[in-house]
């Protein structure tokens, strides 16, 4: 029997806040959340992946990935529920485990945008 | 030169701006002033002790800690041991971060009566907070508490009124009120809300965990679960409103289970009018309420339906939000109980554009006291960008020389205040961890001041 040589790891390029692209080489089975910081992507993880928090929030950024994951959990929706920037195809970093199928993928961290009127505000004067 | 920098409060809000100002300016040097001989704020004194996950962003924060350019001054309270002008003086950049230590007040007849206290009060009581410890709470011979409010903090505090004794004495709870909670006689819980479960202000999590609690029945009135179009106009638009409202649909079909000996009950459609004195006129024995309901549409209004109810209780735990208390020389928008502040950027008053030359606020003390641990991250990163901003267009530094930390301790050391470092913590966070560990629990807090300030203070070089 033939045996299908599987990749063992994929490319996957994160979006940062500043619109910055960094394509990294994920091992299969790792999450985006682990590699994110085994490659300095500044992606928060507070709870270090055990699901009491939002903050490694990313969005995939073509649906035909996102319609590849696992469904997210009722612990993980919670979760997106709080989540900053929340949008059709957000998920979790730390939920999404890279396998073969997911080669090509793109993260985007969600970005503050700041409305501010420009020099709205005047330093006093000491 | 370095860019000293002063933040006060060590939660969620001073600890990601410390982070991030770190990261930012490779010259930066940041102190981080505590009231309390331990660090880390509400992630200590807030967050359940049956929520140990959510606990673990301690790491990431003693890292940043640990950062050779970041010290910790535990034991230093602002206003009181130094004061903001001092700070400013001493420091080119000061970020206030010190969260909200007060409570809303309800303004209703019975406010004061023994056994009615804030959410904050007994959850800082559970929690070891050296300020908590001493509640006069007694569950001993209360049968029936009620929770004014329906966020979170009312379901954390409803939760461990319920929980079994058990369950929780594996966690980092507070020796003094497992010991409590062991010998409580509180069998009902009634969780009361102004408004209806579409517009319930607790998070999908928190209440999904309470609807599970083992050996607590869950009532709910199915009257209130009915929805109005202006309901389902809500609910479309919001997902966590939405994901709330089919928790209290799944769980107000399924229960009714018999032979459970603690029940939790949802009360909508209720506001508190007073709170009931007994006999003695000392104690409370229950809540008066009147009955409302929605009106109207965009926005919608809460009224009064001029129908009366009683709830018998004990125990009334108001969580209708903290507050935040200001320091003198500081503006602070009373009503709203913040700091008024234009991304973060302390206005000189509501009614000018002008802001204080490096002075900043973040956390509860800038937006108010809502959001989670999370939200902070987001919150420090908007203030750490205006500093930015105020650094490179010189607002902040053209750097005239500023003492930093020399000049803080120096202040202190002329008040005879001695202050906890990050390695006082340390051991006092090894001397919790063994202590827990004898009880099979993560830590013993260590709730007296004075016994954390001898572990803390030990040993630190004169």
């Amino acid at each position: 029997m033939a045996k299908k040589t599987r990749k063992r790891w994929i490319e996957v390029t994160f979006v940062t806040k500043e619109g910055d692209r960094k394509t990294i080489r994920v091992p299969v089975g790792m999450s985006m959340l682990e590699a994110a910081h085994e490659n300095d992507i500044e992606l928060e993880g507070a709870c270090e992946g055990s699901l009491a928090c939002s903050t490694c929030h990313v969005i995939v950024k073509d649906e035909k990935f996102y319609r590849m994951l696992k469904e997210p959990s009722d612990e993980e929706n919670d979760m997106l529920d709080l989540a900053f920037g929340l949008t059709e195809t957000s998920r979790l970093g730390c939920q999404v485990i890279a396998k073969p199928e997911l080669n090509g993928m793109e993260l985007a961290l969600p970005a503050a945008t700041r409305n501010f009127a420009v020099d709205g505000h005047v330093p006093k004067p000491h | 030169m370095p860019l000293h920098v002063c933040v006060v409060g060590s939660g969620p809000a001073g600890f990601y701006v410390a982070k991030k100002l770190l990261k930012r300016f490779d010259f930066a040097r940041v102190d981080i002033l505590e009231r309390l001989p331990a660090p880390f704020g509400l992630v200590r004194s807030g967050v359940a002790p049956d929520h140990p996950e959510t606990k673990v962003v301690i790491n990431q924060f003693s890292r940043t800690a640990e950062d050779e350019r970041c010290r910790f001054f535990g034991n230093v309270c602002l206003g009181t041991d130094v004061s903001l002008e001092e700070l400013r003086k001493n420091y080119h950049v000061v970020v206030l971060a010190y969260g909200a230590e007060s409570d809303h007040r309800l303004g209703i007849p019975g406010e004061d009566l023994e056994g009615v206290f804030s959410a904050r009060q007994f959850v800082w009581w559970y929690n070891g907070h050296p300020d908590g410890k001493d509640l006069p709470i007694n569950l001993n011979d209360v049968e029936t508490a009620v929770v004014l409010g329906q966020g979170n903090v009312a379901l954390d505090v409803a939760r461990i009124l319920l929980r079994s004794p058990s369950e929780l004495s594996s966690t980092d709870i507070a020796e003094h009120a497992v010991k409590a909670l062991r010998t409580s006689r509180i069998r009902k819980v009634y969780v009361v809300g102004r408004r209806g479960p579409v517009q319930a202000a607790c998070t999908a999590k928190e209440l999904r965990e309470i609807l599970g609690l083992k050996g607590v029945e869950i009532v709910i009135n199915e009257a209130d679960l009915q929805t109005t179009d202006c309901d389902l106009e809500e609910l479309q638009s919001s997902r966590i409103h939405k994901r709330v409202f089919d928790l209290f649909c799944k769980s107000a079909t399924f229960t009714k289970c018999a032979g459970r000996d603690k029940q939790l009950q949802f009360v909508f459609f209720r506001a508190p009018v007073s709170l009931l004195a007994a006999e003695d006129g000392i104690h409370v024995r229950g809540v008066h309420l009147q009955k409302t309901r929605l009106e109207g549409n965009h926005p919608r209004k809460l009224v009064g339906t001029g129908e009366f109810e009683e709830l018998d209780c004990g125990l009334v735990l108001k969580s209708i939000g903290y507050k935040s208390l200001p320091v003198p020389d500081l503006p602070f928008d009373h009503k709203k109980g913040v700091v008024p502040n234009y991304f973060g950027r302390v206005r000189s008053s509501d009614a000018t554009n002008e802001t204080e030359r490096g002075l900043y606020v973040a956390g509860w003390l800038k937006r108010g006291p809502t959001g989670i641990i999370g939200t902070n991250e987001v919150c420090a990163q908007e203030v750490v960008t205006s500093i930015e901003e105020d650094v490179n267009r010189a607002v902040v530094s053209n750097l005239k020389e500023v003492p930093g930390s020399v000049g803080l301790e120096s202040i202190l050391s002329e008040k005879n205040k001695r202050y906890i470092t990050f390695e006082g913590w340390e051991r006092l966070n090894e001397t919790e961890m063994e202590k827990g560990a004898v009880k099979g629990k993560p830590r013993e807090k260590i709730v007296g001041i004075d016994e954390a300030l001898a572990i803390g203070l030990a040993k630190e070089k004169e």
